[in-house]
């Protein structure tokens, strides 16, 4: 049997600036984890996933990434994730610096 | 030291351009990514988890003052006022814009240097004892041919897209401080009977997933055919090595399968057909590097000033215990500066301290300094007399800390904090054991003690030739952290041992502290390392202290 899907968020890095970003509802690009979308649909986040592999000018390396609902929005599943989510742990760098990440 | 000359500096100018040119290509949409990788792969540039990063060659660890703050120009310039030194004597700048990164290798270039061919299939920077030029025991500098093989090696167009990469190190001295033994390709400068200096070349030698020791290929080359040599031995296994899977591609895997006497065959083989065509231009070159690295002018002085400061203040004194090493010339000492303050994050340097590095090594140090592979800085000449105002220099950048070869100089690789290849954290690890010792005061009582750490299978942080290993791992999603023992990066190189079930994050540091709380036990006297006390022991003692809950359960 299949394994159930999980949801997700499309991820990946900036092409300019290598952070990274995530895709929200709109298909538009944002730097905050909370505001992206949540795929629930695996259907929906395969063909979603494609749309953002077919932005070479903007993003680099689009992968799904396993998330879960949280009162603000998507929350990481995986410590690499709540890593890419806040910024690095010896510096207070990264989006933790830019307010986008400690909800 | 090396200058670059009018065909070095055109060279660079020339693939700076080209890469200029790439990056735009890149930006304007004429290059996928998956054309672009490997382009940017050949110059340093890598993506990693929350930034670009650009990895600038420090070719065998030698730099001078102007290149050294032309570094802390780029730190300020375009990344976030630091740079972090790496076990391959290179510095990493983690936080690049990719629409920069042609700005900084042109203020690179500036200083001839650059970040060729440090990342990619290709041979990667050349490595050397962080002494070179100045240890008492080396039998002569060693960097003449390491400079030889960095000139041969760029750009070769033989060896721009191997199976893998190629990682080569040189060294003169008796004791190996270069980890020879873990590299594809070691040279060790070395006297054959009848007094003549000629190469001893191993080959072999890795880290990562399957650690393996380098074996002599050769006893005795003669000066004159190390370029052909060198280039026969990267052809026999460029021609033979594995391409069908990734993990068995490193020369390692092709001399384990092929057995060593089998490459010797085919290495004699292709020597003998590729020799006539080295037709003396490399040893006409050689002569002209050699002239770069002539021995400064020591100085004669009294040392009135360092003994002064040695019998009186006991700060200074603890530090020259540590931090100094024995220097050929008389009345002068090799100094590593710690780039391992208890907390921080080994291997960073700010741009402030750049700068002051770079000012001593002109003021003090015959203009010159050295990124060691145990990721602390190094000012090779200095006179003793000079060392008070230098430790003073040091205290106000916060530089002055007296950790050297004790356990918390810690390797530590970026891990998951930058690396994207990571499985777990490093830095918070290193941090957080050098930490823990500093508030036990017990590191100078310990003494000799090598700590590792590696985030992921690949051993950037040599965890596998650590006296004691760290690999930080995923477990189920959760991170976890192997111990290995024993494990030795000298001339008696050695494999750790793993010493059995891993830790999780909050558990590791107190295991470290077991292992340590063991080894003080255990050891015959003050006199003798915690390796020393391994070899004599082995495994099982040692693992008693780390698993205390299975020799209870077991009673």
């Amino acid at each position: 049997m299949a394994r159930a899907f999980t949801p997700k968020v499309i991820t990946a890095n900036a092409l300019i600036e290598g952070d990274v970003i995530y895709m929200t509802d709109a298909g538009t690009w944002t730097r905050d984890l909370t505001d992206a979308v949540l795929l629930t649909d695996e259907a929906d986040a395969d063909l979603r996933l494609l749309e953002a592999q077919q932005q070479p000018g903007e993003v680099v390396g689009a992968y799904l990434a396993d998330a879960q609902s949280g009162p603000f929005g998507p929350e990481p599943v995986h410590f690499r994730e709540e890593f890419r989510a806040a910024g690095p742990s010896n510096y207070f760098h990264g989006k933790q610096a830019q307010g986008v990440a400690g909800h | 030291m090396y200058a670059y000359n009018d065909f070095d500096t055109a060279f660079l100018a020339e693939r700076n351009k080209q890469f200029r040119a790439q990056v735009e290509r890149r930006v304007s949409g004429a290059l996928t990514e998956d054309e672009f990788k490997p382009l940017r792969l050949m110059n340093g540039v890598y993506l990693q988890l929350h930034a670009y990063m650009l990895r600038v060659a420090i070719p065998y660890g030698t730099l001078n003052s102007r290149q050294m703050s032309q570094l802390a120009l780029l730190a300020e310039k375009w990344d976030k006022g630091y740079g972090h030194f790496t076990t391959r004597q290179n510095i990493q700048f983690n936080w690049p814009k990719l629409s920069d990164i042609p700005d900084m290798l042109d203020a690179l270039a500036e200083v001839d240097m650059h970040a060729i061919q440090t990342s990619g299939n290709t041979i990667r920077n050349v490595t050397a004892d962080h002494f070179a030029g100045a240890a008492a025991d080396e039998i002569e500098d060693p960097r003449p041919i390491a400079e030889l093989i960095r000139q041969w090696s760029t750009d070769h167009p033989e060896f721009q897209f191997m199976g893998r990469k190629f990682k080569i190190a040189v060294s003169a001295g008796e004791k190996d401080r270069a980890v020879l033994k873990a590299h594809d390709l070691a040279v060790r400068v070395v006297r054959n009977d009848a007094g003549e200096v000629g190469y001893q070349i191993l080959v072999g030698g890795g880290l990562g997933r399957t650690p393996m020791i380098g074996k002599v290929l050769n006893d005795f080359l003669p000066r004159a055919d190390l370029l052909p040599y060198i280039e026969a031995v990267v052809s026999v296994w460029n021609q033979i090595g594995r391409r069908d899977n990734k993990y068995k591609a490193r020369i390692k895997i092709t001399v384990h399968e092929h057995g060593l006497e089998d490459i010797r065959a085919r290495v004699e083989e292709r020597y003998a057909a590729i020799r006539p065509t080295f037709e003396g231009i490399d040893q006409t070159l050689f002569a002209d590097i050699q002239s770069h690295f002539a021995a400064p002018d020591f100085r004669d002085a009294p040392l009135a000033a360092y003994d002064i400061a040695y019998d009186n203040d006991p700060l200074f004194r603890s530090w020259a215990d540590t931090n100094l090493s024995e220097h050929r010339a008389p009345g002068y000492s090799i100094v590593t500066v710690s780039l391992k303050k208890h907390g921080a994050t080994p291997g960073d340097a700010s741009a402030e301290q750049m700068r002051l590095l770079a000012d001593l090594a002109k003021q003090y140090g015959h203009d010159e300094l050295r990124i060691s592979h145990e990721q602390n800085v190094i000012l090779p000449h200095v006179h003793k007399s000079d060392l008070p105002m230098i430790y003073a220099a040091l205290q106000q950048a916060d530089l002055h800390t007296a950790n050297i070869g004790l356990i918390s100089d810690i390797i530590a690789c970026p891990g998951m904090d930058y690396c994207a290849l990571a499985t777990a954290r490093s830095i918070p690890v290193a941090e957080q054991i050098a930490t823990r010792f500093d508030e036990l005061k017990l590191e100078h009582d310990i003494g000799h003690l090598q700590i590792k750490i590696s985030g992921c299978i690949n051993a950037c942080g040599h965890h596998h030739v650590g006296h004691i290993g760290i690999l930080g791992l995923d477990r189920a999603g959760v991170e976890n952290y192997q111990i290995t023992l024993g494990g030795d990066a000298t001339w008696d190189a050695a494999i750790g041992e793993r010493a059995g079930p891993g830790f999780a994050y909050d558990e590791i540091v107190p295991a470290v502290e077991r292992i340590v709380q063991g080894y003080l036990d255990l050891r015959h006297g003050e006199e003798e390392t915690f390796i020393e006390a391994y070899r004599r022991l082995g495994l099982a003692p040692f693992k008693a202290y780390l698993y205390p809950e299975v020799q209870a359960n077991a009673a």
